[in-house]
């Protein structure tokens, strides 16, 4: 609980208009978009630049209250749940792009500016910001730093981490510190701005950023090719960057995803097909020509049936749509869809898509699996209803196997989502007790008093089960 | 302030009314959040977001929270405007769950006396006796006629009405006499070839304050070859009844409609208010827990057309159409849009016309916040949307805003007239271009 007199002190620094208690309000700010997660906030408050954050945290710092910052409340790993309560920080005032430095190709950011803004404001210039998550329409740039956001230029571009030069951090103790900037080389001290890129909100709150940005690539070219089954579609992946070429986009989505991508919106694929594979190439014209040209070879030479490339934007915009439309076919089969993003080496993708089916057999459950197949970031989505306890038990267990796997192969227990309160129980198997002790000792080092988003990665606490 | 024993009650609704299944089918992605209007106009405040909206209903029925007076201010201020839909991954259908929410707080609801008498009024007493319609409607016609609006005007009586009101009496159309609006003939035949038998769904305002807006389009359909029948015994659609927690009286209405439709044999009934067009379509599960009427129902909103569509299914646009040269645009009807999926004919009918320029206008899809009696009852929240639209009207430097949706069209009349644009620009209903583009392009 906050004591009004704690709230008469967060009034004066940031105006009653900008401080909520109403149970509605709170009600309004207990969940992100993670199924399973409700916890109501004491106070929502909202500030308007660093200093009032600095504020304001300076006052939970002293009496010990929890923080948790959060963006559009899209998170998927019920990161942004204010579990023990406390004070949820909204960003909405500081949604302002500060500058498009288009000397040193860089953009400085407020937290709470929209990611598809950034990325337009870029392109207005002739220039690109290529990490793009599924929810780049409402997700905040904020939270993409916080939470280290993908997207399906990964393999290509890469993910947010590649695109933040410089931060503004507010730390727990309310100090006000700047890291990095414009600048390629810099090696002053350790690199505290990918330090706080994915510490999901427990080590400070981002209240700016320089954004890195680069020329546009002048065209795109997009390709469909259908396969008979996941290894040959998987051999296809490998074969394409063995021969050197690294496509901007290589999606992918297996036979169950397929078939209910085609009951839902029945655009014509055969749903016999193994698996399905959605190819982008990007850059001057006549590199994307030569690639796609190869792309398609290599695939026919991996046996595939079928390879579309189009010929016009609509035709490309008609080839995405199995792959745009798979989270909403997925979503409508049940009440409840659980996203998770398991990731492995992409050479290891076939073999563990069948490692997730089978043990979706095992447990009676119907997980489809689609995803980032040219870096491995797979999207295995257990289709089930959160009132079937039973089945939700199951679930986890499920899960619990899919993570030992993926990590048996080389991989990790999530690609882009984040750790959050999720999959905090099997934080561990990535990254071992002795990583669990050095991430827990930076966390005391800096937020001795643990007010950053308690409860998220690791807990302080004995390790204990997530109840989905 | 609500009592507690109103509070036990509107939760009790809730547990009834609710459709649990559909609340449970948002999984909360958020994706609706940058399409809402009062989310965004609210300055992101996710109580006013379809995806806050959810949780508070679902917090309801579960007993998490009170449905205390912010709850009934986050579903009075929705708009019903529907544009979360076509985006939700998951395919909630918002609209059903809002008119479950609403009926489930207004049917207990100890409404202040002038809402309660307004709603009264508006709903059980005028929309659907088409008779008081015309008589309603007439008074206006004799108040617009008679000199009486030029001395009220000068007398300032209607400065006791607020802003929104004021202005709204300024862009209300010329109302046609008295005896004109009886006098519809029932039935009308095609011009030239006939390829379609269809009825025509007047609607209560359609037919009353926007007649020529009717006749303009029944004009249309004998043009595009069709053989009209307009049922006499057909009454208001009841969309402003269900969107607003009077389900009840809506139902009533349905069945009068989906009778009076039964009688002739046609292929289809022609709406031309994208309003009233979304709710026809939905009669099927407004009546769905009725075994009576649930099949005919289907069968009446399987029937349902928008005048766009039907003139797009007879090529319409392959007639000569033409007009002065000028640039239009075009304003979505959200009902028409994310109820009835219908935003390509429209646009394409347009394009079709010689001698204008279509520019489309950015955020077309986003709603003008005139939505039933919104911009009476959410008179601030309403205009506050409606600058935004005309910021991005004014952007085309349109001369004509096209318009399918009665409730769209005074409302971008009212845009206009609150800019000042009045003589620059004008919003219009789109069968009363069309029906003078082709006038013109056949001479």
């Amino acid at each position: 609980m906050i004591s009004t007199t704690i709230k008469d002190q967060f009034d004066l620094i940031v105006g009653e208009e900008n401080i909520e208690v109403r149970p509605a309000m709170l009600h309004a700010y207990s969940y992100d978009a993670t199924p399973g997660f409700q916890s109501m906030p004491d106070c929502v408050v909202s500030p308007r630049s660093a200093k009032e954050v600095s504020k304001i945290v300076k006052i939970c710092h002293e009496h010990k209250i929890p923080i948790v910052p959060r963006g559009s409340g899209t998170n998927l790993s019920g990161g942004t749940t204010p579990l023990q309560g406390g004070v949820v920080i909204l960003f909405k005032h500081m949604d302002q792009i500060l500058e498009i430095d288009e000397e040193n190709l860089t953009m400085t950011v407020q937290p709470g500016v929209i990611t598809a803004e950034v990325i337009a404001a870029a392109e207005e210039k002739g220039l690109f910001y290529p990490p793009d998550p599924g929810s780049m329409h409402i997700s905040q740039i904020g939270g993409n730093i916080s939470e280290n956001a993908g997207g399906l230029r990964g393999l290509k571009y890469g993910v947010t981490r590649d695109y933040v030069m410089g931060l503004e951090v507010v730390l727990p103790n309310g100090d006000i510190i700047q890291t990095g900037g414009k600048l390629a080389k810099d090696v002053a001290g350790y690199d505290l701005t990918r330090l706080i890129v994915g510490s999901e909100g427990t080590l400070g709150l981002v209240t700016e950023a320089t954004l890195k940005l680069i020329p546009k690539p002048e065209t795109k070219k997009t390709a469909l090719a259908l396969f008979d089954d996941l290894e040959t579609s998987a051999k296809a992946v490998s074969s394409i960057i063995a021969n050197r070429i690294i496509p901007a986009t290589l999606e992918f989505l297996d036979q169950q995803t397929v078939q209910v991508v085609e009951d839902y919106a029945q655009i014509g694929l055969p749903t016999d097909v193994g698996a399905v594979l959605l190819i982008e190439q990007d850059g001057p014209p006549e590199v994307v020509e030569r690639d796609m040209a190869r792309i398609a070879e290599i695939c026919r030479e991996c046996h595939a049936i079928d390879v579309q490339i189009a010929k016009t934007a609509e035709e490309a915009e008609a080839l995405t749509s199995a792959r745009r439309t798979a989270l909403s076919a997925l979503s409508r089969v049940k009440p409840t869809t659980i996203l998770e993003d398991a990731t492995v080496p992409r050479s290891k993708i076939a073999e563990m898509v069948r490692e997730i089916e089978t043990i979706a057999k095992k447990y009676a459950l119907t997980i489809c699996t689609f995803g980032h197949a040219g870096d491995g970031n797979l999207h295995p989505t257990c289709l089930t209803d959160a009132r079937n306890k039973e089945e939700m038990a199951l679930v986890e267990q499920a899960f619990e196997e899919i993570f030992h796997k993926a990590v048996e192969l080389g991989g990790t227990i999530t690609g882009e989502h984040g750790v959050g309160a999720m999959k905090l129980p099997y934080l561990h198997l990535k990254v071992g007790e002795a990583g669990i002790n050095v991430l827990q000792s930076i966390k005391a080092a800096i937020d001795p008093n643990n007010i950053m988003n308690p409860e998220k990665v690791f807990t302080q606490s004995e390790r204990n089960r997530v109840v989905i | 302030m609500m009592s507690a024993k109103e509070k036990a009650r509107i939760q009790k609704n809730f547990e009834e009314k609710m459709d649990y299944d559909e609340l449970m089918n948002c999984t909360r992605c958020g994706f609706c959040l940058p399409t809402c209007p009062t989310y965004i106009e609210s300055g992101k405040d996710e109580l006013h977001s379809p995806r806050g909206r959810i949780a508070l209903m679902k917090g309801v029925v579960d007993g998490l929270i009170e449905p205390d007076e912010d709850v009934k201010r986050s579903i009075d201020l929705c708009l019903g405007c529907r544009a979360c839909e076509p985006v939700c991954p998951s395919g909630v259908n918002f609209g059903h769950l809002l008119e479950q929410a609403r009926d489930a707080i207004y049917q207990t609801n100890d409404q202040s006396f002038p809402e309660k008498a307004m709603r009264g009024f508006f709903f059980n007493q005028l929309f659907p006796y088409q008779n008081r319609m015309i008589g309603a409607v007439g008074l206006l016609g004799f108040y617009q006629r008679s000199g009486l609006q030029k001395l009220t005007r000068s007398v300032g009586i209607l400065n006791l009405f607020p802003d929104t009101m004021r202005m709204m009496e300024k862009v209300l159309p010329e109302v046609p006499k008295r005896k004109e609006m009886k006098e519809r003939p029932s039935h009308l035949a095609s011009i030239g070839k006939q390829q379609k038998k269809v009825a025509f769904f007047s609607g209560c305002l359609m037919d009353t304050i926007f007649q020529s807006t009717n006749d303009a389009t029944t004009k249309l359909l004998q043009y595009a070859g069709c053989e009209i029948v307009i049922p006499k015994m057909q009454s208001c659609c009841g969309a402003l009844h269900g969107h607003s927690g009077e389900q009840d009286r809506a139902r009533e209405m349905a069945k009068r409609n989906i009778e009076a439709f039964e009688v002739a044999k046609i292929d289809y009934i022609i709406t031309n208010a994208g309003g009233c067009g979304a709710f026809l379509v939905d009669y099927a599960h407004l009546l769905k827990d009725d075994p009576e009427w649930h099949e005919r129902a289907v069968a009446f909103s399987n029937k349902i057309k928008d005048i766009t569509q039907i003139l797009i299914e007879l090529e319409f646009d392959k007639q000569p159409l033409q007009l002065e040269h000028q640039i239009i645009t075009y304003q979505d009807s959200c009902h028409l849009k994310n109820g009835q999926k219908t935003f390509n004919e429209p646009r394409q009918l347009l394009q079709a016309i010689e001698g204008v320029q279509f520019v489309e206008m950015h955020d077309a899809g986003h709603c003008c916040g005139s939505a039933g009696i919104y911009n009476l009852v959410e008179s601030d929240m309403s205009m506050q949307i409606l600058d935004y639209k005309m910021e991005q009207t004014k952007q085309t430097n349109a001369k004509t805003v096209v318009t399918t949706n009665p409730g769209c069209l005074l409302q971008m009349k009212l845009g206009i007239e609150r800019e000042g644009l009045s003589d620059k620009m004008d919003a219009v209903h789109i069968v009363e271009l069309l029906i003078e583009a082709y006038e013109n392009g056949r001479k």
